[in-house]
């Protein structure tokens, strides 16, 4: 068994809540795990550090999450040492065996008998008539600015879409001194009282949510229910200067702001697992596509595992579940021992946080009719400018019902950001477009580089 | 179930196939295409693009100038101009003694219509004065250039299809047997179709087909590896290859109007014919890199942003399989074209069309027919 | 607009000094690339395909919308570069002034 821990070379990418578990575990059975991280500091997206010198204490910084945050900083903070740690270090491709990183413009390759796929989740992303316009944001975006770099996106900020993450974001943005024009949630109250028993398997998170909304009205801050978006405007050199909607009284409802944080809870980055050959299978409840794993986390390929949110969405405290529990199951591969006791209270608990973002999708659902409703002249690809009428032309005119196809012929999902931020509003319009289901039309294959790779870089030699 | 019939059943949408398809229609042929994926998902729609005659073969260049004339008449023929630019094709070697093979390529007749001008040296690096120092001299094609493979076989079938082919994708050959004057065709999900001419045009999947016809081609499945840059200013509109005879320098570049650089060559992968993916193996992008630097030094700083590759079929003496069958009438085949078909799409379609259609071609494919593969005597005298 | 993001606290940072299409401006340390120029300006770059200008969108590294260039034509993704001293940025793509011509 000692045999085993020291011959399997066992890589995670990642190093946010899950990949920290996961790595802390491993330790605690002998192993020293190489833990391959992009950013230069661990923590992930939700609990990403400040950079040096920046003061703000955890609990201005993290909220009703600081000692979770703490707990887990303090957690990969006693694991160095006993990790190969490499941050700053982007994997941009993978082979059978073997990833290709690239970190300061220099090529390496690590070689790995167990991989284990941590890589988080980015936000989901319905477009709208002028979010290319400079001051649409992302949600988690507008999170970052305020938590790594104390700055508001904007003087006027309106939050726009939909997710329990809208309102943790706008009542973050009111506490800091941000001006907040406005929540503009696109799922109506409703949904959210048909929610309810689903969301009750995790009381206190949502009794977090229903403070953060009595926050916002005790600060007067305008929350509309029920929203359709109808357009960013502004103009191409200045920006944003206001939002349009429509309110679920059928009233049109104008908001100047200089910036808008727009986000539908999150979706998967799924590309390492795709390039790997990972099955995906489509998620009903929150109409995406995830990887497919067993409960605890091992994928369709052998010896390739995955955890949190760049799996399956279910946020971070279910990330840190996950974590522990596929390497247990990595550990079980590897004939080690495992404790019984422990995985059985990891599954349990995320079963328990299952429920509850089933709950969530319930409550915010992903607004597919908006695809439909997008204009012709609305841009669907930011990176490539492609407008949703040139992606139904290429249903329409071309026959391309399959997102792929769609790709090839409209290059909506070819640009810089590889489809990240308009893959799944392209599939929801080009499904409408042909008259079949999301799920028929397809995902969009991933293709390396996972980020832009420099034509400097270099091979290191060994 | 019936039975489907057609004049013609082409098996395979690439490209070749689905231009045959078009031209077969032209000619009044009716035409059934069958493609076990999507129309042009492997090579056709993969390869980087390039609109190229100089540099072939001199014996395919007739085929070459067919082809390149029906590029020039796209829009009129298909309703697409598959994003073709005439732009210039510029070849260029890094060693002296190249030129010399420039210059005797130029200089063949068969060549003739290409209008090659060799630069060299100094005059070179002027005309072309993003070339990097150890570019020594170049063959320029100013008639030749680059268009948008994405687009072409899905172009072709749509155009097939409005002049009245059937096109079925996704349906799969299970069988194909020759039944009297017939060939009878099953696919995988259990229909039937007869015609008395069957042209394969299954790329990398060809040899098994001609294979079960007692005509075994020794094809080699190969992936390309391309990379593509993010846009910069438009401001290289001549293709650039080189000539060399060290397969880590055998790169290319073209520049698309939108701006981003296609980037293709050096290695190949291995493509795993089971699950029908090929990798892009990190080592030719790393080469690629570096004989880009080399070869536009200018390029370094920019960002690759996608990766891809498919799947070709090679033969040895890089020539494709085109022509009739040398053991069964009413068989034909255009397959193989070893990394260098998409230039001569439309004028194989084009030439196999007259072929199946008239039963001659005036264009010569002498050189590529499959008999050259035939083992025994009594096979390679019956086409001759 | 004098700058589209609002500093809100963490102010006593030591200031840095760099360049960004020719003008001194002063950031903080610790301020990625993004919040330098944003905090005194309204975008970073120009769209490829469109007159519009370009602020960023996903602050993490994954759009791919922020990238300004150095002088020297080295690309960097602001969102995920710190300030350095000295650094000389243009948001304008350098190779916009390629004499090339083929």
């Amino acid at each position: 068994m000692a045999t085993a821990r020291l011959s399997t070379r066992v890589v995670i990418v990642g190093a946010g809540p899950a990949g920290t578990r996961c790595a802390e575990t491993l330790v605690a059975a002998g192993f020293k795990p190489i833990l391959i991280d992009e950013n230069r500091r661990d923590g992930g997206q939700i609990y990403r550090r400040q950079p040096e010198g920046f003061t703000r204490d955890y609990a201005t910084l993290y909220g009703t999450e600081a000692s979770k945050a703490n707990d887990l900083h303090q957690s990969f903070d006693r694991l160095r040492g006993q990790i190969d740690y490499r941050p700053d270090t982007l994997v941009w491709n993978l082979t059978p065996g073997q990833l290709c990183c690239v970190s300061q413009g220099r090529h390496s390759t690590v070689d790995y008998d167990a991989l284990i796929l941590c890589t988080g989740a980015t936000d989901r992303v319905m477009p709208i008539e002028g979010w290319q316009l400079a001051g649409t944001y992302s949600l988690g975006g507008a999170q970052i600015a305020l938590k790594s770099q104390a700055v508001s996106i904007g003087h006027r900020v309106v939050f726009m879409g939909s997710g329990p993450l809208l309102y943790l974001v706008a009542s973050q943005y009111v506490k800091a001194g941000a001006k907040v024009a406005a929540v503009l949630d696109t799922s109506p109250l409703s949904k959210r009282i048909l929610a309810m028993p689903k969301l009750l398997a995790c009381p206190g998170l949502l009794f977090a949510g229903m403070k953060l909304l009595a926050q916002l009205y005790r600060a007067k801050i305008p929350v509309h229910l029920g929203i359709s978006p109808l357009q960013v405007h502004g103009d191409a050199s200045s920006g944003v200067s206001g939002v349009r909607v429509r309110t679920a009284r059928g009233e049109t409802l104008t908001v100047d702001c200089d910036a808008v944080a727009l986000g539908y809870h999150l979706r998967p980055e799924t590309q390492l697992a795709d390039l790997a050959g990972c099955r995906m299978r489509f998620d009903e409840a929150s109409s995406q596509w995830w990887l497919a794993t067993d409960e605890d986390g091992r994928t369709s390929v052998s010896g390739v595992y995955a955890a949190g949110d760049g799996s399956k969405i279910r946020g971070a405290d279910a990330a840190e579940h996950a974590g522990k529990l596929v390497a247990m199951a990595l550990l079980e591969d590897q004939q080690q021992p495992v404790n019984a006791g422990l995985r059985d209270e990891q599954r349990h608990a995320l079963a328990v946080m299952d429920k509850f973002r089933l709950g969530l999708a319930q409550a915010f659902p992903w607004p597919s009719a908006q695809a439909k409703a997008l204009p012709d002249q609305a841009i669907v690809c930011r990176c490539e400018m492609i407008t949703a009428g040139e992606l139904r032309r290429a249903v329409s005119e071309k026959g391309a019902c399959e997102v792929n196809r769609a790709k090839a012929f409209s290059r909506v999902g070819m640009g810089r950001c590889q489809g990240r931020y308009c893959s799944q509003a392209g599939a929801e319009v080009i499904a409408a477009a042909a008259g079949v289901s999301v799920q028929q039309v397809g995902r969009q294959r991933g293709q390396a580089p996972v980020k832009p790779l420099s034509m400097l870089t270099e091979e290191v030699s060994p | 179930m019936t039975v489907q019939k057609a004049d013609v059943v082409i098996v395979g949408g690439g490209i070749m196939g689905s231009a045959a398809a078009f031209f077969l229609r032209q000619r009044g042929q009716s035409v059934i295409l069958l493609e076990r994926d999507q129309i042009g998902q492997y090579a056709s729609g993969v390869n980087f693009g390039n609109v190229r005659r100089q540099g072939r073969y001199l014996g395919q260049l007739e085929l070459a100038n067919r082809s390149w004339a029906l590029w020039k008449r796209l829009p009129e023929l298909i309703d697409d101009d598959l994003e073709f630019i005439a732009s210039g094709h510029l070849r260029v070697c890094y060693r002296e003694d190249e030129i010399a093979e420039l210059q005797a390529y130029a200089d063949a007749p068969e060549a003739e219509q290409l209008d090659l001008k060799i630069f060299r040296g100094e005059e070179l690096h002027q005309r072309f004065p993003f070339l990097g120092p150890q570019v020594k001299g170049g063959s320029y094609a100013p008639h030749d250039g680059h268009a948008n493979p994405r687009l072409a076989a899905p172009a072709f079938a749509r155009a097939a299809r409005r002049f009245g082919a059937r096109i079925e994708e996704r349906t799969e050959v299970a069988e194909v047997h020759k039944v009297g004057d017939a060939f009878s065709i099953r696919t995988t999900d259990g229909r039937e179709f007869s015609a008395e001419r069957l042209l394969v045009t299954a790329g990398a999947w060809g040899q098994k087909l001609s294979a079960q016809f007692g005509e075994p081609v020794p094809l080699e499945t190969k992936g390309p590896q391309m990379a593509v840059t993010e846009p910069v200013p438009y401001a290289l509109p001549t293709v650039i290859g080189v000539y060399t005879k060290i397969e880590e320098e055998m790169i290319y570049f073209r520049q698309i109007p939108r701006g981003n650089i296609v980037i293709g060559g050096g290695y190949r992968s291995k493509p795993d014919m089971l699950t029908r993916r090929a990798q892009v193996e990190p080592r030719s992008i790393l080469n690629q890199f570096e004989q880009m630097r080399r070869l536009l030094p200018g390029v370094g700083n920019l960002n690759i942003i996608r990766v891809w590759s498919g799947i070709e079929g090679y033969l040895p003496d890089s020539l494709p399989v085109m022509g009739p069958s040398g053991t069964v009438d009413g068989l034909y085949y255009a397959f193989g074209f070893s990394g260098h078909g998409f230039q001569l799409g439309p004028g194989v379609g084009d030439v196999m069309a007259e072929l199946i259609s008239t039963g001659s071609t005036s264009t010569s494919i002498l050189p590529f027919s499959i008999n050259r593969f035939a083992s025994s005597v009594e096979q390679r005298s019956k086409v001759s | 607009m004098s700058g589209r993001f609002v500093r809100l606290a963490e102010q006593a940072r030591p200031t840095v000094q760099l360049t960004v299409d020719g003008t001194p401006i002063e950031a903080l340390q610790g301020d990625t690339l993004m919040v330098a120029l944003l905090t005194q300006g309204s975008a970073l770059r120009q769209s490829e395909f469109d007159p519009g200008r370009r602020a960023g969108f996903c602050l993490m590294g994954a759009c791919q919308d922020c990238w300004v260039w150095t002088r020297g034509g080295e690309r960097l993704r602001a969102c995920s570069n710190e300030v350095r001293e000295g650094l000389d940025i243009v948001t304008t793509q350098p190779e916009a002034v390629w004499p090339l011509r083929g």
